[in-house]
């Protein structure tokens, strides 16, 4: 049975009433042009609000140039002295807030998941609180807890675990929210308890994913402790900040250095363990 | 129902000592569920199940057959009527002494509903979790018998090699033989089986059905299996209940079991006879 082609004579033969068929209806085709103007518009509003002026870009590159000449060489001799031990603190905070934010961040996720708390108004309540906290950048919450902590690591600490909250426990409650009905539905029948279901039926099948979660957060909050200490949040961005306010542009570079050296160990590191883990 | 009756007067007849007291394992009383308002999907369900014997229930899909077995363990919460076990009217339980009573009910699934991620071992230990205390679960330190009986009932199902794998790494059939396993580990005093054949290919669901025939005769226990294959059904079972639109419109031998009571259960076919 060859797949025959349509010849002159079929075509012609098929009558003028066949169905027509369109991937989109008409309205839909008129919805689709409508977002892609939508997007051109706002593209060049944004690029005409955003006021570029022509003289910054012009010698931009001479800028840089410049900047990178005083930048070189770098100042090694300062890392050991001040920025290594700023640079530990930094991992500190990045390792501690993560674990504190985890440990907040999985009873609220628990509860914003719909298959662990059937209760619409609690899942709603849990998922304004993870908002809550994303929505708020760390910088923003390191200003916070500066001013009720005081300059300082632990202002770091909080604010990395508050921004991290709502990152962890939005993706640990849709881990949840996916794993398989049909073991626990076993657990149950067997007349396991509440928190019985939860350690043998929900938690093996979240726990990659948990995992996975914690390492990759605990990556972006490497970077992100990093620049805390622009508000004196403690760790390298305080370095960084006298630096820079001093015009010390080598030891900016130094710094710079340190900060580029930890992020890539850091997402070498949770790649590894990724791969071990899944 | 004369057939039903006549059912009841075979099951009284070769029932000894163990059926002695009160006779029945398991009662319904007039079971009904109504997922939506006015629209039962089990009209009624009155049903005895002595002590021991394979009962298939069959009848087309969508005709509440898994919901009348969810019902029995509460699985699905009946809208009305009774579940009794042993004299309890499960339907009235809450809390510990549901579990209690659930722990009492092996069941066996279609998409055998193994913890994946866990090895055989656990999954069968699984079956103890109404039993063992939470801290225990939590530090993996289960009572030495229950380790032990695992260690059997691996042997008695054919997978003592497989203690230590995890249960995504066996087959349908060995998932399944894993699955039997766990209920029994229940020490349950009647296993359910919800379609226990239905992923399976036909060798391995025959291996399956007298895997849970024979254990469930070996401890002396009732098993009460929905099943869509009526070969499968009348080959097993003892007793057969047809369901058709909610309501039992056959109950009796499996010998009993003719083209018109077919019919009735799964409907005519216009083009023809469905029936061989």
């Amino acid at each position: 049975m060859a797949q025959k082609d349509l010849s002159v004579t079929e075509i012609a033969t098929i009558p003028p009433t066949a169905p027509i068929w369109r991937r989109f209806s008409p309205l839909q085709r008129m919805a689709r042009f409508a977002v892609y103007l939508a997007v051109v518009m706002a593209l060049v509003w944004s690029v005409r609000n955003v006021q570029i002026i022509p003289e910054f870009l012009y010698d931009a590159h001479n800028q840089m140039a410049d900047l990178f000449t005083r930048m070189w060489p770098p100042d090694l001799a300062y890392y050991p002295t001040t920025v290594h031990g700023a640079l530990i603190e930094t991992l500190h905070i990045a390792t501690l807030g993560t674990i504190l934010s985890i440990l907040m961040a999985v009873p609220i996720g628990l509860m914003a998941a719909r298959n662990i708390v059937p209760f619409r108004l609690v899942n709603e309540f849990a998922k304004l609180i993870l908002i809550a906290s994303r929505s708020v950048n760390s910088l923003v919450w390191a200003l916070l807890f500066v001013a009720i902590f005081g300059p300082g690591a632990l202002a770091g600490t909080i604010a990395i675990a508050f921004r991290s909250i709502g990152f962890v426990g939005k993706l640990f409650s849709e881990a949840v929210e996916e794993a398989n009905s049909g073991p626990i539905e076993a657990l149950i029948a067997a007349g396991a308890s509440w928190p019985a279901v939860l350690i043998k039926g929900y938690w093996p099948q979240v726990q990659p994913a948990f995992w996975s979660i914690a390492l990759f957060r605990w990556d972006i909050n490497v970077r992100e402790s990093a620049v805390l200490g622009l508000v004196g949040a403690g760790g390298i961005g305080l370095v960084l900040d006298t630096a820079m306010n001093f015009f010390q542009w080598t030891r900016v570079a130094t710094v710079l250095l340190a900060i580029f050296a930890v992020v890539i160990m850091a997402e070498i590191v949770v790649t590894q363990i990724r791969k071990r883990l899944i | 129902m004369s057939v039903a009756e006549d059912h009841l007067a075979r099951s009284a007849s070769r029932a000894p000592g163990h059926a002695a007291a009160g006779g029945n394992v398991l009662s319904l009383r007039n079971l009904t569920k109504a997922y939506e308002r006015g629209k039962p999907v089990l009209r009624e369900i009155s049903l005895d199940f002595p002590a021991r014997g394979v009962v298939a229930i069959i009848g087309p899909s969508g005709t509440g057959k898994s919901t009348l077995i969810r019902c029995i363990n509460r699985l699905v919460e009946p809208t009305s009527g009774a579940v009794l076990l042993g004299g309890t009217d499960l339907t009235k339980l809450r809390g510990a002494r549901l579990r209690a009573a659930r722990r009492e009910i092996g069941m066996v699934f279609q998409e055998y509903n193994l913890v994946e991620r866990l090895s055989v071992m656990e999954n069968l230990l699984c079956g103890r979790l109404g039993y063992v205390s939470l801290w225990r679960v939590w530090t993996r330190r289960y009572p030495d018998e229950d380790i032990a009986r695992a260690f059997e009932l691996l042997e008695r199902i054919g997978l003592a090699d497989f203690a230590v794998r995890r249960a995504d790494a066996l087959s349908g059939g060995q998932r399944q033989r894993v699955g039997i396993a766990r209920a029994v580990m229940q020490s349950p005093r009647l296993l359910l089986a919800d379609e226990p054949t239905s992923s399976l290919d036909p060798r391995t669901s025959v291996e399956i059905m007298e895997l849970m025939r024979d254990m469930a005769a070996e401890r002396d226990i009732p098993v009460i299996i929905n099943i869509h294959d009526v070969a499968l059904a009348r080959r097993f079972a003892s007793r057969i209940v047809g369901m058709s639109g909610g309501s039992v419109v056959y109950d009796g031998a499996p010998e009993g079991l003719n083209d018109d009571h077919l019919t009735q259960i799964y409907g005519r076919r216009e083009t023809g006879g469905w029936i061989e």
